[in-house]
Protein backbone atom coordinates (compact mmCIF):
# COMPACT_ATOMS: atom_id res chain seq x y z
CA UNK A 1 0.00 0.00 0.00
CA UNK A 2 2.33 2.10 0.73
CA UNK A 3 4.54 1.88 -2.09
CA UNK A 4 1.72 2.91 -4.26
CA UNK A 5 1.15 5.82 -2.12
CA UNK A 6 4.98 6.21 -3.23
CA UNK A 7 4.75 5.78 -6.72
CA UNK A 8 1.64 7.51 -6.72
CA UNK A 9 3.65 11.17 -5.35
CA UNK A 10 6.48 10.12 -8.20
CA UNK A 11 5.50 11.93 -11.18
CA UNK A 12 7.52 9.82 -13.73
CA UNK A 13 5.20 7.35 -12.05
CA UNK A 14 2.46 9.26 -12.58
CA UNK A 15 2.64 9.13 -16.16
CA UNK A 16 3.68 5.66 -16.32
CA UNK A 17 0.76 4.79 -14.98
CA UNK A 18 -1.37 7.02 -17.27
CA UNK A 19 0.49 5.65 -20.22
CA UNK A 20 -0.43 2.24 -19.02
CA UNK A 21 -4.17 2.82 -18.72
CA UNK A 22 -4.12 4.71 -21.92
CA UNK A 23 -2.90 2.02 -23.80
CA UNK A 24 -5.54 -0.43 -22.49
CA UNK A 25 -8.23 2.08 -22.74
CA UNK A 26 -6.83 2.32 -26.52
CA UNK A 27 -6.96 -1.84 -26.46
CA UNK A 28 -10.69 -2.14 -25.12
CA UNK A 29 -11.80 0.82 -27.92
CA UNK A 30 -12.51 3.10 -24.96
CA UNK A 31 -11.88 6.12 -27.15
CA UNK A 32 -13.62 8.58 -24.09
CA UNK A 33 -10.99 7.30 -21.40
CA UNK A 34 -8.16 7.60 -23.84
CA UNK A 35 -9.12 11.12 -24.98
CA UNK A 36 -9.31 12.27 -21.16
CA UNK A 37 -6.10 10.57 -20.53
CA UNK A 38 -4.34 12.38 -23.15
CA UNK A 39 -5.78 15.79 -22.11
CA UNK A 40 -4.17 14.28 -18.52
CA UNK A 41 -0.85 14.31 -20.01
CA UNK A 42 -0.12 17.33 -21.79
CA UNK A 43 -1.54 19.07 -18.70
CA UNK A 44 0.61 17.84 -17.12
CA UNK A 45 3.21 19.14 -19.51
CA UNK A 46 1.87 22.82 -19.79
CA UNK A 47 2.30 22.64 -16.17
CA UNK A 48 5.54 22.35 -16.23
CA UNK A 49 6.28 24.44 -18.51
CA UNK A 50 4.66 27.59 -16.81
CA UNK A 51 6.77 26.25 -13.92
CA UNK A 52 9.93 26.59 -15.98
CA UNK A 53 9.04 29.74 -16.98
CA UNK A 54 8.41 31.06 -13.39
CA UNK A 55 11.82 29.42 -12.17
CA UNK A 56 13.33 31.58 -15.12
CA UNK A 57 11.66 34.67 -14.71
CA UNK A 58 12.40 34.29 -10.73
CA UNK A 59 16.13 33.84 -11.93
CA UNK A 60 16.44 36.68 -13.56
CA UNK A 61 14.73 38.98 -11.58
CA UNK A 62 17.36 37.97 -8.69
CA UNK A 63 19.78 38.39 -10.91
CA UNK A 64 18.98 42.11 -12.08
CA UNK A 65 17.80 42.64 -8.04
CA UNK A 66 21.90 41.18 -7.28
CA UNK A 67 23.47 43.91 -10.14
CA UNK A 68 21.69 46.60 -9.03
CA UNK A 69 22.84 46.10 -5.19
CA UNK A 70 26.09 45.59 -6.12
CA UNK A 71 28.12 47.29 -4.26
CA UNK A 72 31.54 46.82 -6.42
CA UNK A 73 29.45 48.69 -9.15
CA UNK A 74 28.07 51.53 -7.04
CA UNK A 75 31.94 52.02 -6.22
CA UNK A 76 33.25 52.30 -9.55
CA UNK A 77 30.65 54.90 -10.81
CA UNK A 78 30.75 57.00 -7.21
CA UNK A 79 34.63 56.65 -6.88
CA UNK A 80 36.87 54.63 -9.31
CA UNK A 81 35.73 56.26 -12.30
CA UNK A 82 36.51 60.08 -10.94
CA UNK A 83 39.73 58.83 -9.53
CA UNK A 84 40.99 57.03 -12.71
CA UNK A 85 40.28 60.12 -14.63
CA UNK A 86 42.49 62.12 -11.62
CA UNK A 87 44.90 58.98 -12.11
CA UNK A 88 45.49 60.12 -15.91
CA UNK A 89 46.11 63.21 -15.64
CA UNK A 90 48.69 62.66 -13.09
CA UNK A 91 50.10 60.33 -15.51
CA UNK A 92 50.47 63.56 -17.76
CA UNK A 93 51.34 65.58 -15.03
CA UNK A 94 54.61 63.30 -14.30
CA UNK A 95 55.07 62.56 -17.80
CA UNK A 96 55.11 66.58 -18.72
CA UNK A 97 57.28 67.41 -15.87
CA UNK A 98 60.00 64.37 -17.01
CA UNK A 99 59.78 65.71 -20.38
CA UNK A 100 60.70 69.33 -19.39
CA UNK A 101 63.32 68.22 -17.23
CA UNK A 102 65.21 65.99 -19.72
CA UNK A 103 65.00 68.52 -21.92
CA UNK A 104 66.38 71.27 -19.91
CA UNK A 105 69.09 69.11 -18.88
CA UNK A 106 69.73 68.59 -22.64
CA UNK A 107 69.07 72.46 -23.39
CA UNK A 108 71.82 73.33 -21.25
CA UNK A 109 74.34 70.50 -22.11
CA UNK A 110 74.44 71.31 -25.76
CA UNK A 111 76.39 74.62 -25.10
CA UNK A 112 78.83 72.69 -22.95
CA UNK A 113 79.53 70.07 -25.57
CA UNK A 114 79.62 73.00 -28.44
CA UNK A 115 82.20 75.07 -25.93
CA UNK A 116 84.34 71.75 -25.22
CA UNK A 117 84.57 70.79 -29.21
CA UNK A 118 84.96 74.45 -29.99
CA UNK A 119 88.15 75.20 -27.95
CA UNK A 120 89.45 71.80 -29.20
CA UNK A 121 89.02 72.42 -32.50
CA UNK A 122 90.83 75.98 -32.24
CA UNK A 123 93.86 73.97 -29.59
CA UNK A 124 94.45 71.50 -32.13
CA UNK A 125 95.00 73.89 -34.85
CA UNK A 126 97.37 76.16 -32.72
CA UNK A 127 99.31 72.77 -32.07
CA UNK A 128 99.64 71.63 -35.41
CA UNK A 129 101.38 75.04 -36.17
CA UNK A 130 103.95 74.59 -33.05
CA UNK A 131 104.66 71.18 -33.94
CA UNK A 132 105.38 72.65 -37.20
CA UNK A 133 107.77 74.86 -35.59
CA UNK A 134 105.42 77.61 -36.84
CA UNK A 135 104.74 79.58 -33.83
CA UNK A 136 106.43 82.73 -32.15
CA UNK A 137 107.55 82.54 -29.01
CA UNK A 138 105.10 84.77 -27.83
CA UNK A 139 102.54 83.07 -30.12
CA UNK A 140 103.37 80.06 -27.61
CA UNK A 141 103.27 81.72 -24.92
CA UNK A 142 99.24 82.51 -25.77
CA UNK A 143 99.02 78.63 -26.64
CA UNK A 144 100.21 77.77 -23.28
CA UNK A 145 98.09 79.80 -21.25
CA UNK A 146 95.20 79.04 -23.66
CA UNK A 147 96.14 75.26 -22.80
CA UNK A 148 95.79 75.56 -19.19
CA UNK A 149 92.31 77.31 -19.15
CA UNK A 150 91.29 74.59 -21.78
CA UNK A 151 92.10 71.72 -19.22
CA UNK A 152 90.32 73.66 -16.24
CA UNK A 153 87.31 74.64 -18.67
CA UNK A 154 87.29 70.78 -19.62
CA UNK A 155 87.25 69.55 -15.86
CA UNK A 156 84.18 71.89 -15.08
CA UNK A 157 82.42 71.20 -17.84
CA UNK A 158 82.46 67.41 -18.07
CA UNK A 159 81.59 67.69 -14.44
CA UNK A 160 78.71 69.99 -15.37
CA UNK A 161 77.69 67.59 -17.83
CA UNK A 162 78.04 64.62 -15.63
CA UNK A 163 75.86 66.20 -13.43
CA UNK A 164 73.31 67.12 -16.28
CA UNK A 165 73.27 63.25 -17.54
CA UNK A 166 72.44 62.45 -14.13
CA UNK A 167 69.58 64.46 -13.97
CA UNK A 168 68.33 63.16 -17.56
CA UNK A 169 69.07 59.47 -16.16
CA UNK A 170 66.70 60.16 -12.90
CA UNK A 171 64.20 61.98 -14.47
CA UNK A 172 63.51 58.35 -16.68
CA UNK A 173 62.05 57.19 -13.25
CA UNK A 174 58.33 58.35 -14.52
CA UNK A 175 58.12 55.72 -16.40
CA UNK A 176 57.79 53.35 -13.27
CA UNK A 177 55.95 55.85 -11.24
CA UNK A 178 52.96 56.57 -14.44
CA UNK A 179 53.81 52.83 -15.08
CA UNK A 180 52.01 51.69 -11.49
CA UNK A 181 49.45 54.45 -11.68
CA UNK A 182 48.65 53.42 -15.40
CA UNK A 183 48.31 49.70 -13.94
CA UNK A 184 45.58 50.15 -11.92
CA UNK A 185 43.54 52.34 -14.24
CA UNK A 186 43.77 49.00 -16.55
CA UNK A 187 42.35 46.59 -13.76
CA UNK A 188 39.53 49.02 -13.34
CA UNK A 189 38.79 49.33 -17.25
CA UNK A 190 38.66 45.18 -17.14
CA UNK A 191 36.63 45.75 -13.93
CA UNK A 192 34.57 47.77 -15.79
CA UNK A 193 33.96 45.56 -18.93
CA UNK A 194 33.65 42.67 -16.74
CA UNK A 195 30.70 44.33 -15.33
CA UNK A 196 29.59 45.59 -18.72
CA UNK A 197 29.64 42.04 -19.97
CA UNK A 198 27.71 40.79 -17.34
CA UNK A 199 25.11 43.50 -17.68
CA UNK A 200 24.38 42.20 -21.46
CA UNK A 201 24.25 38.46 -20.60
CA UNK A 202 21.54 39.37 -17.96
CA UNK A 203 19.98 41.77 -20.54
CA UNK A 204 20.27 39.06 -23.18
CA UNK A 205 19.58 35.82 -21.14
CA UNK A 206 19.60 34.52 -17.49
CA UNK A 207 22.94 34.68 -15.90
CA UNK A 208 24.37 33.52 -12.43
CA UNK A 209 24.34 35.48 -10.06
CA UNK A 210 27.27 38.01 -9.64
CA UNK A 211 30.11 37.23 -7.04
CA UNK A 212 29.83 39.57 -4.27
CA UNK A 213 32.34 41.99 -3.88
CA UNK A 214 35.43 41.14 -2.42
CA UNK A 215 36.91 43.10 0.49
CA UNK A 216 39.63 45.61 0.64
CA UNK A 217 43.09 44.15 1.87
CA UNK A 218 44.28 45.08 4.96
CA UNK A 219 46.16 48.84 5.17
CA UNK A 220 49.77 47.97 3.87
CA UNK A 221 48.85 46.13 0.59
CA UNK A 222 50.55 48.66 -2.37
CA UNK A 223 48.80 51.04 -3.43
CA UNK A 224 51.22 52.16 -6.24
CA UNK A 225 52.05 55.82 -5.97
CA UNK A 226 50.13 58.35 -4.11
CA UNK A 227 48.21 60.78 -6.51
CA UNK A 228 47.87 64.32 -4.95
CA UNK A 229 43.86 64.71 -4.53
CA UNK A 230 43.20 60.95 -5.21
CA UNK A 231 44.58 59.10 -2.39
CA UNK A 232 43.28 60.14 0.77
CA UNK A 233 44.09 58.86 4.53
CA UNK A 234 47.32 58.84 6.28
CA UNK A 235 50.20 59.26 3.42
CA UNK A 236 53.71 60.98 3.32
CA UNK A 237 54.27 63.25 1.12
CA UNK A 238 57.87 63.81 1.33
CA UNK A 239 61.33 61.96 1.89
CA UNK A 240 61.42 64.48 4.80
CA UNK A 241 58.54 63.18 6.57
CA UNK A 242 59.37 59.07 5.89
CA UNK A 243 62.80 60.05 7.60
CA UNK A 244 61.34 61.73 10.66
CA UNK A 245 58.54 58.99 10.65
CA UNK A 246 61.30 56.28 10.81
CA UNK A 247 63.33 58.22 13.69
CA UNK A 248 60.60 58.85 15.75
CA UNK A 249 60.45 54.68 15.32
CA UNK A 250 64.21 54.22 16.54
CA UNK A 251 65.74 54.52 13.15
CA UNK B 1 80.18 44.88 -2.43
CA UNK B 2 77.51 42.62 -4.13
CA UNK B 3 74.27 44.35 -4.83
CA UNK B 4 70.69 42.95 -5.79
CA UNK B 5 68.35 45.69 -7.45
CA UNK B 6 64.90 44.33 -7.25
CA UNK B 7 62.54 46.18 -9.08
CA UNK B 8 59.63 45.05 -11.84
CA UNK B 9 60.39 48.14 -13.76
CA UNK B 10 63.46 47.74 -15.91
CA UNK B 11 63.72 51.24 -16.41
CA UNK B 12 63.75 51.87 -11.88
CA UNK B 13 66.78 48.95 -12.23
CA UNK B 14 68.95 50.77 -14.83
CA UNK B 15 68.19 53.91 -12.86
CA UNK B 16 69.10 52.62 -9.75
CA UNK B 17 72.35 50.78 -11.38
CA UNK B 18 73.57 53.65 -12.73
CA UNK B 19 73.67 55.56 -9.58
CA UNK B 20 75.14 53.22 -8.05
CA UNK B 21 78.32 52.74 -10.72
CA UNK B 22 78.27 57.02 -9.86
CA UNK B 23 78.35 55.89 -6.63
CA UNK B 24 81.52 53.37 -6.83
CA UNK B 25 79.24 50.09 -6.64
CA UNK B 26 80.07 48.35 -9.68
CA UNK B 27 78.90 45.17 -8.76
CA UNK B 28 75.22 44.65 -8.88
CA UNK B 29 72.52 42.02 -10.66
CA UNK B 30 69.10 42.94 -11.05
CA UNK B 31 66.02 40.42 -9.87
CA UNK B 32 62.08 41.66 -11.47
CA UNK B 33 60.38 40.51 -8.15
CA UNK B 34 60.93 38.78 -5.22
CA UNK B 35 60.22 35.53 -6.53
CA UNK B 36 63.23 35.65 -8.64
CA UNK B 37 65.30 37.78 -5.85
CA UNK B 38 65.06 35.09 -2.96
CA UNK B 39 67.10 31.83 -4.78
CA UNK B 40 69.49 34.82 -6.11
CA UNK B 41 69.97 36.20 -2.44
CA UNK B 42 70.45 31.94 -1.02
CA UNK B 43 72.81 31.38 -3.70
CA UNK B 44 74.99 34.87 -4.50
CA UNK B 45 77.02 35.98 -1.41
CA UNK B 46 75.09 39.46 -1.59
CA UNK B 47 76.33 42.00 0.29
CA UNK B 48 73.34 44.62 0.16
CA UNK B 49 69.58 44.72 -1.36
CA UNK B 50 67.65 47.12 -2.76
CA UNK B 51 64.08 46.58 -3.43
CA UNK B 52 60.65 48.15 -4.26
CA UNK B 53 57.50 47.43 -2.87
CA UNK B 54 54.52 47.07 -5.43
CA UNK B 55 55.73 44.20 -7.91
CA UNK B 56 53.87 40.97 -8.84
CA UNK B 57 54.58 37.97 -7.62
CA UNK B 58 56.36 37.98 -4.56
CA UNK B 59 55.99 41.66 -3.10
CA UNK B 60 59.21 43.83 -1.69
CA UNK B 61 58.12 43.40 1.77
CA UNK B 62 57.67 39.56 1.17
CA UNK B 63 60.97 39.44 0.20
CA UNK B 64 62.45 41.61 3.16
CA UNK B 65 60.33 39.35 5.81
CA UNK B 66 61.54 36.28 3.71
CA UNK B 67 65.58 37.43 4.35
CA UNK B 68 64.87 38.30 7.97
CA UNK B 69 63.81 34.94 8.41
CA UNK B 70 66.06 32.97 6.75
CA UNK B 71 69.19 31.66 8.71
CA UNK B 72 71.84 32.78 6.14
CA UNK B 73 70.44 35.84 5.18
CA UNK B 74 69.08 37.23 8.29
CA UNK B 75 71.77 40.37 8.62
CA UNK B 76 71.57 41.08 5.02
CA UNK B 77 71.29 44.83 4.37
CA UNK B 78 67.82 45.97 2.79
CA UNK B 79 67.05 49.69 1.59
CA UNK B 80 63.35 49.90 0.27
CA UNK B 81 63.56 52.28 -2.87
CA UNK B 82 59.51 52.34 -3.26
CA UNK B 83 56.53 54.60 -4.24
CA UNK B 84 54.25 53.27 -1.64
CA UNK B 85 54.21 55.85 1.21
CA UNK B 86 51.31 55.38 3.73
CA UNK B 87 52.62 55.61 7.26
CA UNK B 88 51.00 52.01 8.33
CA UNK B 89 53.39 50.46 4.87
CA UNK B 90 56.36 52.46 6.72
CA UNK B 91 55.52 51.54 10.25
CA UNK B 92 55.11 47.87 8.49
CA UNK B 93 58.51 47.97 7.05
CA UNK B 94 60.35 49.46 10.00
CA UNK B 95 59.07 46.77 12.50
CA UNK B 96 60.04 44.04 9.33
CA UNK B 97 63.84 45.16 9.84
CA UNK B 98 64.43 47.02 6.91
CA UNK B 99 67.42 49.49 7.44
CA UNK B 100 66.52 52.24 4.79
CA UNK B 101 63.22 53.52 3.27
CA UNK B 102 63.50 55.83 0.36
CA UNK B 103 59.81 57.27 -1.78
CA UNK B 104 59.79 57.25 -5.40
CA UNK B 105 60.85 59.76 -6.90
CA UNK B 106 64.24 60.69 -5.10
CA UNK B 107 67.35 62.40 -5.55
CA UNK B 108 70.52 60.65 -6.40
CA UNK B 109 71.48 62.71 -3.08
CA UNK B 110 69.18 60.91 -0.89
CA UNK B 111 69.98 57.40 -2.51
CA UNK B 112 73.49 57.87 -1.63
CA UNK B 113 72.80 59.80 2.15
CA UNK B 114 70.61 56.69 3.22
CA UNK B 115 72.96 54.27 1.67
CA UNK B 116 76.21 55.72 3.35
CA UNK B 117 74.17 55.65 6.49
CA UNK B 118 73.19 51.80 6.23
CA UNK B 119 76.75 51.07 5.70
CA UNK B 120 78.26 53.11 8.18
CA UNK B 121 75.64 51.36 10.96
CA UNK B 122 76.41 48.14 9.60
CA UNK B 123 80.31 48.29 9.68
CA UNK B 124 79.61 49.94 13.70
Amino acid sequence: METAIAEKTDPTSVRLQLARSLVSHLEAGNEDEAEAIVAELSGAKDSQLFQEVGRLTRDLHDSINSFVADARLADIAENEMPDAAERLRYVIATTEQAANTTLGAVEQSLPLADSLRNDAHHLAGQWERFNSRQLSVDDFRELSSELSSFLTATQVNSEALHEKLSEVLLAQGYQDITGQVIRRVITLVDDVEHKLVELVRLSGSRTKSSDSVTSEGPDTSPHGPVVPGVDKGDVLNSQDDVDSLLSSLGF
Amino acid sequence: MKILVVDDFSTMRRIIKNLLRDLGFTNTQEADDGTTALPMLKSGNFDFLITDWNMPGMQGIDLLKAVRSDEKLGGLPVLMVTAESKRDQIVEAAQAGVNGYVVKPFTAGTLEEKISKIFERVAA
